[in-house]
């Protein structure tokens, strides 16, 4: 999608005397290469097994779909949509309900877009508007350099120096000062929601900080002057001219680390507490839909178990699609060089 | 990114602006500068105690060795490095001919209808979540059939092929239409031009494009859980389970042995290390003109 503002290899070009029906070669060159090459065959083939190649991505993307919904057919027989709105988890009496784990998955998201948002864009705003220029390359690579690291090694870094810094520092600090919120009841134990929300945080970080650098970037360079010159101090311009113009793509590249942390799982697994329960205390454990997978999966007995465990995998598949979807749609309103509409 | 004049400075007449706005201006770009050292202390925390766990816990024993049985003290991971790479090998053999070829389908077939609907589908591909790969890899591959490498390198190598069709599409846009129509213009024919024109000359942007795919995978652990599940013991059969790295990291981490965690340590460094050099080296290799014309 972010392709269509680079050349189109088929557009320029004069146009031919006399253009024949091929479709997909360059018209403009087309008669030429079907008298030097000596027939097209090579070529036709040549074109099936790319156009294969792409179909395959086409055919995977099917086979998803077909291999989920085959396999989660028992548990929608058995619970139809009451599935999502029960929350018993009982594998002995193959009671399934999916409400524990997709509240845990939302809680464990927000709480990471709430750490993770003021802090990327933060860093965007100071990477693109305020630093010198000789630290703008090595301040994002080093920030894109969290990017690199496995979701495994973020779990294991949790387990042994987050949580017991949550356990010890955070978590009683937390429930002196804000405890009158009943957000922070129960024993500091480290692991749980809190923790896999400040881990996930860490995680997303970096893909809303490199989108929204790159949509201020694309936010053109007079309208900052504009701010400027009408007196304007630098945050003013920051908050006038460039914030505003670039927040469309801000919130795309939010509902994209949000799409990250939906589907996040083994640091979340390894932190999370993985019991399904409905705490509101942020202290308490929890369980993801991602995390039940990876915990159950492969230990489930019984169809109705397995089932069960493939329609919330399926549930977080569509999920994580509308979500990535909606993101795209609104990065790309901005780096397409449209000026952003609305009156705000 | 780089055509960005500098942020233009303050204007001059400072003493216009009244002190509540300029305390407001100095306010926030401390709060920035805040923002920047709160993202960078976990970076330097998660390096800084990757490396000094890391570099005390391997030893020789850990790089040459399979795992002892539960609770006892020694024994090391070389059978899940071996079998990573094997799994990662058995993914970028599959992967990175269908990922290269949807690529070109896209950049010089697919300006059309399908090409739009190929494309959207790579996006949509590229955010499922692994976990989810892992349930499909398991669902086709090993369901009656038992845990396997084959099974786990196919769902690595779904999950590189969105990454590696959209870099490599991306990269042979940017080959200039004139390099194509001097090949044709001396008769050489289509699928000619596109191997040994268009893409040689966007060779180290689809090298590049690749080994970000192969460093994604290789570090994931969910789409392995299920498929190739891993294994105490050397394998290097495809229809059998097999040990990865991530996956052994992940087991001892939740492991109550202290030995464990040091070589869960050892192993997350080992893996940092690899996923760093394999990704060096290629760049190192593009730069220097190894690969052709770059």
């Amino acid at each position: 999608m972010a392709n269509s503002a680079l050349p189109r290899p088929d557009m320029p070009g004069p146009q031919p005397l006399e253009a024949r029906k091929v479709t997909a070669i360059p018209v403009s060159v087309a008669p030429l290469v079907r008298q030097a090459s000596g027939g097209e065959t090579p070529d036709r083939i040549f074109q099936t097994a790319m156009t294969a190649c792409g179909l395959a991505v086409l055919g995977v993307l099917v086979l998803i779909v077909y291999e989920l919904v085959m396999r989660s057919g028992l548990s929608w027989h058995a619970f139809g949509l009451k599935f999502f709105a029960a929350s018993d988890w009982d594998p002995v009496n193959e009671l399934f309900g999916a409400l524990p784990f997709i509240y845990g998955t939302l809680v464990s998201s927000l709480l990471a877009l709430l750490i993770a948002v003021p802090l990327a864009v933060g860093v965007a705003v100071f990477t693109t508007e305020m630093c010198p220029k000789a630290l703008r390359g090595p301040l994002s690579f080093f920030v894109e350099l969290l990017a690199a690291i496995p979701s495994v090694i973020y779990g294991l870094w949790a387990i042994f120096v987050l949580v017991p810094i949550l356990s010890h520092y955070l978590e009683p600090f937390l429930k002196s000062t804000l405890g009158w919120t009943t957000l922070f009841e129960g024993p500091p134990y480290g692991f749980g929601m809190l923790a896999a929300g400040v881990i996930l945080a860490i995680m997303i970080v970096p893909i809303i900080s490199s989108i929204t650098r790159e949509v201020l970037t694309v936010v053109p360079q007079h309208q900052r002057e504009a701010a400027l010159a009408l007196g304007a101090t630098r945050w003013e311009m920051i908050r006038i001219a460039v914030l505003r113009n670039a927040r469309a793509g801000i919130v795309g590249g939010i509902i994209l680390g949000l799409g990250r942390a939906l589907g996040e799982t083994m640091a979340v697994t390894m932190v999370i507490g993985n019991r399904p329960e409905i705490s509101k205390s942020l202290l308490a454990s929890g369980y993801t839909m991602a995390s039940v997978l990876a915990n159950e999966f492969s230990e489930a007995t019984g169809d109705l178990y397995l089932s069960a465990l493939v329609e919330i995998g399926l549930a977080l598949f569509f999920v994580t699609i509308i979500v990535n979807a909606l993101a795209q749609l609104l990065v790309w309103t901005v780096t397409r060089g449209q000026p952003v509409r609305g009156n705000v | 990114m780089s055509e960005m004049a500098a942020t233009p400075a303050l204007p001059v007449k400072v003493s216009n602006i009244s002190l509540r706005r300029r305390v407001t201006d100095h306010v926030m770009t401390a709060a920035a500068v805040g923002t920047v050292l709160i993202v960078l202390a976990p970076l330097v925390a998660i390096f800084g105690y990757l490396v000094y766990r890391g570099v005390g816990s391997i030893d020789w024993a850990f790089l040459t060795q399979t795992p002892k049985p539960v609770g006892e003290v020694g024994g090391g991971m070389a059978n899940a490095i071996v079998g990573s790479a094997f799994i990662l090998a058995i993914a970028s053999v599959i992967g990175v001919p269908f990922g290269v070829g949807a690529g070109i389908y896209l950049a010089e077939f697919g300006r059309n209808r399908l090409g739009s609907v190929i494309r959207f589908t790579a996006d949509v591909l590229n955010g499922v979540p692994s976990i989810v790969i892992g349930i499909v890899g398991w669902s086709i591959l090993v369901r009656g059939r038992g845990f396997s490498a084959l099974a786990g390198g196919v769902a690595l190598a779904i999950m590189m092929v969105p990454t590696i069709s959209r870099t490599t599409e991306e990269m042979l846009l940017l080959v200039p239409q004139a390099l194509r129509e001097a090949a044709y213009g001396l008769g050489v024919s289509r699928w000619r031009t596109t191997l040994s024109v268009t893409l040689r000359t966007a060779t180290s942007g689809v090298i590049t494009g690749i080994m970000l795919a192969f460093a994604r995978v290789a570090g994931e652990t969910a789409p392995l859980l299920f498929t190739a599940f891993g294994n105490t013991y050397w394998n290097l059969r495809p229809t059998q389970a097999t040990a990865a790295l991530p996956l052994q990291i992940y087991v001892y981490a939740l492991s109550p042995y202290d030995d464990w965690h040091r070589q869960a340590w050892a192993g997350a460094l080992v893996l940092i290390i690899l996923i760093v050099t394999a990704v060096s080296a290629v760049r190192y290799a593009v730069r220097h003109g190894t690969f052709g014309a770059a």
